[in-house]
């Protein structure tokens, strides 16, 4: 049984996962009998009733009012059932406890922040504490696209609009690491816009937040912020650091090799090359790839941290 | 009977035997491609139909093995994101508009309507042919935009994307735009033909149930697709203009966009399905040889369905960010579309009680219909309940259960429609043989394609993913290789059906013993449909009753009808 459910749904790792389960296994199991029934009753007539002579006769049955009452109300029972079985968990899922431990999300194409209440912003991973109610109040960036929150093991699911929040709720019921997706399209980095909730005890959840709290970032050198700033700022979403193409191209081994431009031309990229391609990508577009790099982080982001980002280029050989 | 006699006009009607060999036809009636592209005939601008949306359904056909190869292995092996996505949303936007929309009601439709109600062609003949190049305008739009910039923006074409993407969508939004109009003239036309060209005798009760499911689409198509049509002109005009509607960069709302986005494309699913049901009514009698179980239940489902389905638009938002009472109400009439759907498919079942079943090609496939259209269903009741839909929404569970709907529902029913009538479109049997084995290659392929989408979407597999976790790898390859399997089955009914159209064996004018009008002509049918003005006197579905009963009329085929009298008629000779 264990077995069976597993197959189908993923383990139910909030509050309110098994009662959203427990539906869908009350409508898979109705289903399978009404199907059974049905293709019984295919296979049987086919073979009983199958032509025998072209002169075959039929009796003309044009309707019995019995079994066709019989046919409308049992459904109708049943889908009340379902619906109001599905309304109550709704309600649930919609209802978060006043306590609620707040967690403010941002999407943008490609990556998420999540800003907790002391200031802290983790970027792609969510960390969270179990057995504490999360709230997320979570909107997409200003002039982004749509996209949509969703954690299979905890059933939740809720779209991001631009200038607008929305909200959810759960609440872990143990510690472990949950894996996210977007799941309203949003362009070419879509399928990669995923990372993990990490559901951590209350102490260590206390710890993290307290040690990123305390983190000095002008303290760090430069390469080791450009490696924070490429997975914070969201470059991760669309540069690989392991040579495989994403959106965009590899950072591994970038640094000094020669690029090839779709108006022809070609260069070496070096330090100056690096920085002009972040500030203003649609200067030059590397041939066979999209002209689709954002265009704000000059505004966006620190002198420190975009020249963190290119002595972090610098590294990957 | 006594009763309405009184008031029946006397006709003088005779038996009339159906030409067999007709030397004279529809097909060799005139000659030459202008002859085609200018015809007024419904049964030539049918085949014409028929002819562009099996090339659209080839195309879609070709890209679905295309995304699902891609999908093979977890990461890149043919091709980078932006052209999955835009395969992907080709595929979508060809299926849907091109293909699925037009293909039983224009196709079929167009051939089939006018023949059921014994009339010489539908109500305004050239407006239908204006409806054809409307549609081929649109596709030619939609084709344009593929040579200069494929669009990636999904078929939903959803805001803000939309706006912001560098592709080609004014041209593809046109064109979809543009072959809405051709929706709408052949849904008017339809209904004026219905209510007008009915012969003599042809009763409202009396109408064949796929006229009824005709009749149910068009009205669907006239009053939903204006919305689309408003929807994208906005759409235009805010790409175009920066006038703020959708867009919140300017002010406007993408969730409005998706109402009015849903508000057709909703309605628009039982454009597509609901054809279906009148294909799947005829070909079960005649194969079961047997009145039809709950004629009104049937006929009048059609029209609830397309009644309660104008106003469920809002079960594709559950988790957009739409306010939980409009998710409440819009589930709770989502499932008062389940009542008239089972209804039907009772029936059907109960029709086949006591008949006298012969298992021939199209009536395989509507056996598969049912099976394959109850999974869609009840996955479609599942999606329907709120708490489960959150987790559902997005995931390859719903890409799983429009295509059992779609696919496996309509798509089953048109190749159903395909063979039955393939005798009296073109003359000519195709090979009961071939017919049967790829009928079963299909529905292999087809579940082997789809019910692992099932068990990846509850599992948690967005849909729209170029990339995904390692976890769904053996889902994806099984789904590939049932896509394989499908399009053999695809190519082997090509092959068959071409060879048939060459080298086919002559058809009789009614090889499979049916009893409405469309059979009562030869085949293929005479240039303007009968040679005579039928006089209909029986049911649709009167298995009972000797077949010679249901060939008669009255001579002369100038005789102006469409008179809806009742008709005492006289049998004057045999
Ligand atoms: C939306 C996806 C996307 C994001 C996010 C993104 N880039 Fe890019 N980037 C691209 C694409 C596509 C190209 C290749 C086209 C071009 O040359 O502009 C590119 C090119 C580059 C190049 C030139 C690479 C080469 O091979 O010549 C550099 C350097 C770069 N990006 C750095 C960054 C950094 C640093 C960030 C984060 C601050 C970032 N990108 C975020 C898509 C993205
Ligand atoms: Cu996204």
């Amino acid at each position: 049984m264990e077995y069976l459910t597993n197959f189908f749904l993923p383990s139910a790792e909030s509050t309110y996962a098994t009662q959203v389960d427990a539906l869908f296994h009350f409508i898979n199991i109705v289903s399978l009998i009404l199907l059974v029934g049905i293709t019984f009753a295919i296979v049987y007539f086919s073979i009983k009733y199958r032509r025998k002579s072209q002169e075959d006769t039929t009796p003309v049955i044009t309707h019995n009012t019995t079994l066709e009452v019989t046919w409308t109300v049992i459904p109708l029972i049943l889908i009340l059932i379902v619906f109001g079985w599905g309304f109550k968990d709704f309600v649930e899922m919609r209802t978060p406890p006043g306590d609620a431990y707040e967690v403010h999300v941002t999407a943008y194409s490609f990556g998420w922040d999540f800003e907790y209440p002391n200031g802290v912003v983790s970027a792609n991973t969510l960390y969270v504490p179990e057995q504490t109610p999360i709230r997320l109040l979570m909107r997409a960036r200003e002039n982004d696209v749509l996209h949509s929150f969703f954690v299979p093991q905890f059933r939740l699911k809720q779209d991001l609009i631009p200038n607008r929040v929305t909200t959810a709720w759960f609440e872990a019921k143990r510690t472990g690491e949950f894996v996210y997706f977007c799941t309203e399209y949003c362009g070419a980095g879509h399928s990669i816009m995923n990372g993990l909730v990490k559901v951590l005890s209350q102490e260590d959840f206390d710890a993290w937040l307290e040690e990123e709290a305390g983190r000095d970032l002008d303290a760090l050198p430069l390469a080791e912020l450009g490696r924070i700033t490429f997975t914070s700022a969201g470059c991760a979403g669309c540069h690989s650091l392991d040579g495989s193409s994403r959106v965009g191209p590899t950072f591994q081994g970038l640094y000094m090799a020669e690029r090839q431009f779709t108006d022809g031309t070609s260069r070496i990229a070096d330090e100056e090359y690096l920085l002009e391609s972040i500030i203003y990508p649609q200067r030059q577009i590397n041939v066979g790839y999209p002209n689709n790099m954002p265009t704000f982080y000059g505004d966006t982001l620190s002198e420190r941290e975009l020249a963190g980002l290119v002595e972090f280029i610098k590294e990957l050989q | 009977m006594e009763q309405a006699s009184l008031n029946a006009k006397k006709l003088k009607v005779r038996y009339f035997d159906i030409d067999e060999n007709p030397s004279e036809h529809y097909l060799n009636a005139e000659k030459g491609l202008k002859s085609w592209l200018l015809t007024v005939d419904h049964k030539r601008i049918g085949l014409m139909y028929l002819a562009s949306v099996i090339l659209f359904f080839f195309v879609g056909g070709v890209l679905a093995v295309v995304l699902r190869t891609e999908l093979f292995t977890p990461t890149e092996n043919l091709m980078n994101a932006d052209t999955y996505n835009r395969i992907f949303t080709l595929h979508g936007a060809i299926m849907v508009f091109l293909f699925i929309i037009p293909s039983i009601p224009a196709a079929l439709g167009n051939f089939l309507l006018p023949m059921m109600l014994g009339a010489k062609d539908v109500a305004f003949p050239r407006l239908n042919l204006a409806s054809f190049y409307i549609y081929s305008v649109g596709a030619i739009f939609a084709l344009i935009s593929l040579a200069v910039n494929p669009i990636d923006t999904g078929w939903t074409f959803y805001t803000p994307y939309s706006i912001q993407t560098g592709s080609a969508v004014i041209l593809i939004t046109l064109g979809v735009f543009i072959m809405g109009f051709s929706s709408i003239l052949t849904g008017m036309n339809f209904i004026v033909t219905i209510h007008k060209l009915r012969a003599p005798g042809l009763t409202w009760g009396k109408l064949p149930l796929f006229i009824w499911a005709m009749y149910a689409t068009s009205i669907i198509q006239v009053l939903a697709t204006p919305v689309l049509a408003i929807t994208l002109g906005l759409l235009i005009m805010e790409r175009f203009l920066g006038i703020g509607i959708f867009d919140p960069a300017l002010g406007g709302d993408p969730v409005l966009y998706q109402h009015f986005f849903w508000f057709y494309s909703h309605p628009a699913v039982y454009i597509m399905i609901v054809p279906a049901f009148g294909v799947i009514s005829e070909v079960i009698s005649t194969f079961s040889r047997k009145t039809i179980f709950g004629y009104w239940a049937i006929a009048m489902s059609s029209l609830a369905i397309a009644f309660i389905g104008s106003l469920v638009w809002g079960h594709h938002m559950f988790v957009s960010g739409q306010s939980e009472l409009s998710t409440v109400v819009f589930s709770f009439l989502t499932f008062f579309v389940g009542i008239p759907t089972g209804i039907k498919i009772f029936n059907w079942l109960a029709t086949m009680y006591k008949g006298s079943i012969d298992m021939k090609t199209p009536m395989l496939y509507a056996m598969i219909f049912l099976f394959l259209f109850t999974i869609g269903g009840v996955t479609g009741i599942m999606l329907g309940a709120i708490s489960v839909n959150v987790h559902l929404h997005d995931t390859y569970y719903v890409v799983a259960h429009f295509h059992y709907v779609m696919m496996g529902g309509t798509v089953m029913a048109f190749l159903a429609g395909i063979h039955f009538w393939w005798p009296k479109m073109t003359g000519k049997m195709y090979s009961e043989f071939w017919g049967r084995i790829a009928a079963v290659i299909i529905f292999i392929g087809f579940n082997v394609t789809f019910l692992p989408q099932f068990i990846m979407g509850s599992q948690g597999m967005p849909r729209r993913y170029f990339n995904y976790i390692e976890q769904f790898q053996s889902m994806h390859q099984l789904s590939t290789i049932g896509s394989y399997l499908l399009g053999i089955g695809f190519l082997i009914i090509g092959a068959y059906l071409l060879h048939s159209l060459f080298r086919g064996e002559k058809a009789s004018s009614n090889p499979f013993g049916s009893r409405t009008l469309d059979w009562m002509t030869s085949s293929p049918p005479a240039h303007h449909n009968f040679n005579y003005t039928p006089v209909v006197y029986n049911g649709p579905y009167d298995f009972h009753k000797p077949i010679a009963d249901f060939t008669i009329g009255i001579a002369g085929s100038d005789e102006h009808h469409g008179h809806g009298e009742t008709v005492k008629a006289d049998k004057a000779e045999a």
